[in-house]
C-alpha cells in the first residue's frame, strides 16, 4: 500500500469515529489528527492530557505507576515502600527491567517489593503506626539502604494518613532521608502526574541536601544523564558514548542511579535529558535554582546519535567537540555494517507506534536509518509540548493518536496494514493474533539496550527477526490453503 | 494569577511556561524591557496577553514570577 494522502487519513479517522455515540465521537475526534508539518503548535490539531473516556479501553497507568514504577523505582540503593494494599507493588514489581549493578537485598533493592500490605483494620484505624513499624523493620533487615521512599497507593489519600509526619519523625530517628511521595493513583489522568509529583518530591527532599557543601570535586566536564531508566541497559550504552567524549557522568537518573548521585546533580555543568516527559520538571527546577542548562538528546539510531553528540559537545570546549567527532568516526564502520546488513531486509517497511514518554518520537530516527517509515504514532500520556516536538519528526499526512482506545487502534491497523507495530504488552497478543508482527516497545520485548551505537545493532536485529520471522507465512491453517500448491508439491516429489 | 517560569530557549527568545496549565509559549513582546526595569504587559505568540508589575532591576532568567491575565 502506498502512502496515504491527507484526505484518505482524515477519512479513515472519520470512519473509525462512526462507531461511537455522538458525545464520545466529539471527545475522541479531538485526540486523533493527521500530521501536518506546517503546524507550529500541536494544540491547534490535537488535544492531549485529558481524562480518558469512560467505557473505552485505555492503556494508561496511574500516578503511583508514574512515581514508583518510573521515577523513584529504579533508584537502586533506596527502599521504595508501596504503602497500601499489596497488589500495586506486587504486580508492578521488576516489570520494567531497569537494570542495575549491586547485590539485591544487601545494598540494592531494585527488584524487591516492599509493601505495608494494608488490611481492613488499617483502612479503618489508619496505617501510620504500621508505616512506622515497617520502617523500623526495614532498618533492621536492610541496614545498608541509603534511604526510604513512601509511595502512596490510593487508600492513603482517601483515609487521610499523615505519611509526612511519620517520615519526618523516622527520618530524624534513623538519620536517613525518608521521602513521603503523595502519588496516590487517583491523582491526575495518567501516570504523567505521577512523574510530576515524584519530581516535586525529589526537588523538596533530595536536591537541596548538599547545598553549601563544596567537598565534591567537580570538573568542567560534569554532566548528568536524566530520564534514562536503563531498560535492558540503555543508560550504560548511552553513558559510554558520553565518557568516550571526555565528559564525566556524575549521575544517572534514575536507571542504575543512587541517592548520592541525585544529591550531587546540582553540581554538574549540564543536564542531559532523554525522557523529557517524565523529568523535565526537575531539569527546569535545577535550571532556575542552580543555573544548570538542560538539553534534550536522542540516542536512537546513528543519525540522531551523531546529531545529539554534536549538540552536546557544543556546550563544551573544543577538546570535547573534537572528541565527539572521533566517537562518531570510531563507530562509523560498525553502524554502517549494521545498516548494510539489515537495511535491504527492512527497506520500505511501515511501522505504527503507540507507546509513552519519549519513544513515539525518538525512535523514528532509528527506523528511518533502517529505511523504514513510521506511518502512525501516538502517546499514552503526553502533553502538548510532546506533540509540538513530534509534529516535525513525523511525515506529512501520517496519523497521530493520543490515548488511543483499543478499538481505534485495531481499526487503524486493519486499514493501514503496517508491517510492524511497536506498542505494549496489552496490545501484543491482539496484534500477533491478527497476523501483524509486533515488538513490545516498553521494555524492548525483553531485549535491549536500544540506546547508543551498541543498542542500534540490537534494535536492527530485533526488528529484522520480528518482521522477517517465517511464522508470519504460516498464518493460514494448512488445510485451508488452496489445493493447487499441494498438487504441485506431489508432482515434484513423485 | 499563575506562577510562570520564564526561561530563554536556544534561540534566545523568552519562553513563558505554566506547569499547571502545561503551556509553553514564546513571548512576542514585553512592554518594558530596559536595563532598569522589566515587566508590564506581555504578549505571547499565541496572542494572549498577561501582566506583571514592572520589576527593577530586571530579573535574571530563568526565574518564576506571578503573572496576571492581561485582559482583566
Amino acid at each position: 500500500m502506498t502512502a496515504m494522502t491527507r484526505e484518505e487519513t482524515q477519512a479513515l479517522i472519520q470512519e473509525v469515529l462512526e462507531a461511537y455515540p455522538d458525545k464520545a465521537k466529539k471527545d475522541r475526534a479531538k485526540h486523533l489528527a493527521v500530521n501536518d508539518q506546517s503546524v507550529e503548535q500541536s494544540k491547534k490539531c490535537i488535544t492531549s492530557n485529558r481524562k480518558s473516556l469512560p467505557g473505552v479501553m485505555t492503556v494508561r497507568g496511574c500516578a503511583y505507576a508514574g512515581s514508583k514504577g518510573v521515577v523513584w523505582g529504579p533508584i537502586k540503593d533506596m527502599i521504595h515502600i508501596s504503602h497500601g494494599p499489596v497488589g500495586c507493588g506486587q504486580y508492578s514489581r521488576a516489570g520494567r527491567r531497569n537494570y542495575y549493578i549491586g547485590h539485591t537485598g544487601v545494598n540494592t533493592f531494585g527488584t524487591m517489593n516492599f509493601t505495608s500490605d494494608f488490611q481492613e483494620k488499617d483502612i479503618v484505624f489508619g496505617g501510620d503506626k504500621k508505616l512506622a513499624k515497617l520502617i523500623d523493620e526495614i532498618e533492621g533487615l536492610f541496614p545498608l539502604s541509603k534511604g526510604i521512599t513512601v509511595q502512596s497507593e490510593c487508600p492513603i489519600g482517601l483515609i487521610g494518613d499523615d505519611i509526612e509526619a511519620v517520615s519526618k519523625k523516622k527520618g530524624k530517628e534513623l538519620e536517613k532521608p525518608i521521602v513521603p511521595v503523595r502519588c496516590e493513583g487517583f491523582r491526575g489522568v495518567s501516570q504523567s502526574l505521577g512523574h510530576h509529583i515524584a519530581n516535586d518530591a525529589i526537588r523538596d527532599w533530595v536536591i537541596g541536601n548538599r547545598d553549601g557543601d563544596e567537598s565534591f570535586p567537580t570538573t568542567p566536564y560534569d554532566v548528568a544523564v536524566i530520564g534514562d531508566y536503563n531498560i535492558g541497559g540503555d543508560a550504560w550504552a548511552s553513558r559510554i558514548l558520553l565518557e568516550e567524549m571526555g565528559l564525566r557522568v556524575v549521575a544517572q537518573w534514575s536507571g542504575d542511579g543512587t541517592l548520592a548521585e541525585m544529591e550531587l546533580t546540582p553540581k554538574v555543568k549540564l543536564n542531559l535529558i532523554h525522557c523529557y516527559r517524565s523529568m523535565n520538571y526537575i531539569s527546569r527546577h535545577m535550571e532556575e535554582k542552580y543555573g544548570i542548562p538542560w538539553m534534550e538528546y536522542n540516542f536512537f539510531g546513528p543519525t540522531k546519535i551523531a546529531e545529539s553528540l554534536r549538540k552536546i559537545a557544543a556546550f563544551f570546549d573544543e577538546t570535547i567537540q573534537v572528541n565527539a567527532e572521533k566517537v562518531i568516526a570510531k563507530y562509523e564502520a560498525e553502524y554502517q555494517a549494521i545498516i548494510a546488513k539489515y537495511r535491504p531486509r527492512l527497506e520500505g517497511k511501515r511501522v505504527m507506534l503507540y507507546v509513552g514518554g519519549l519513544r513515539p518520537r525518538h525512535v523514528i530516527g532509528a527506523y528511518e536509518d533502517l529505511g523504514m517509515e513510521v506511518v502512525g504514532t501516538g502517546y499514552e500520556f503526553a502533553h502538548n509540548d510532546d506533540y509540538d516536538r513530534t509534529i516535525k519528526d513525523m511525515g506529512n499526512a501520517t496519523l497521530l493518536y493520543d490515548d488511543v482506545t483499543g478499538y481505534e487502534f485495531e481499526e487503524f491497523v486493519k486499514k493501514i496494514k503496517p508491517d510492524l507495530i511497536g506498542s505494549g504488552i496489552k496490545e501484543k497478543y491482539i496484534f500477533q493474533k491478527m497476523g501483524v508482527p509486533f515488538r513490545q516497545m516498553h521494555s524492548w520485548d525483553y531485549s535491549g539496550p536500544y540506546h547508543g551505537y551498541d543498542g542500534f545493532a540490537i534494535f536492527a536485529r530485533d526488528m529484522d527477526m520480528t518482521i522477517n520471522n517465517p511464522c508470519w507465512k504460516s498464518m493460514q491453517a494448512p488445510w485451508l490453503k488452496s489445493a493447487e500448491g499441494e498438487v504441485e508439491k506431489l508432482a515434484a516429489s513423485a | 494569577m499563575p506562577n510562570v517560569m520564564i526561561r530563554k530557549n536556544d534561540a534566545g527568545d523568552l519562553l513563558f511556561y505554566v506547569a499547571k496549565k502545561d503551556m509553553e509559549e514564546t513571548i512576542a513582546s514585553v512592554e518594558l524591557d530596559t536595563a532598569e526595569t522589566w515587566g508590564g504587559g506581555v504578549e505571547l505568540t499565541d496572542g494572549s496577553r498577561w501582566y506583571i508589575d514592572p520589576i527593577s532591576p530586571p530579573p535574571v532568567f530563568p526565574t518564576t514570577l506571578r503573572f496576571k491575565r492581561g485582559d482583566e
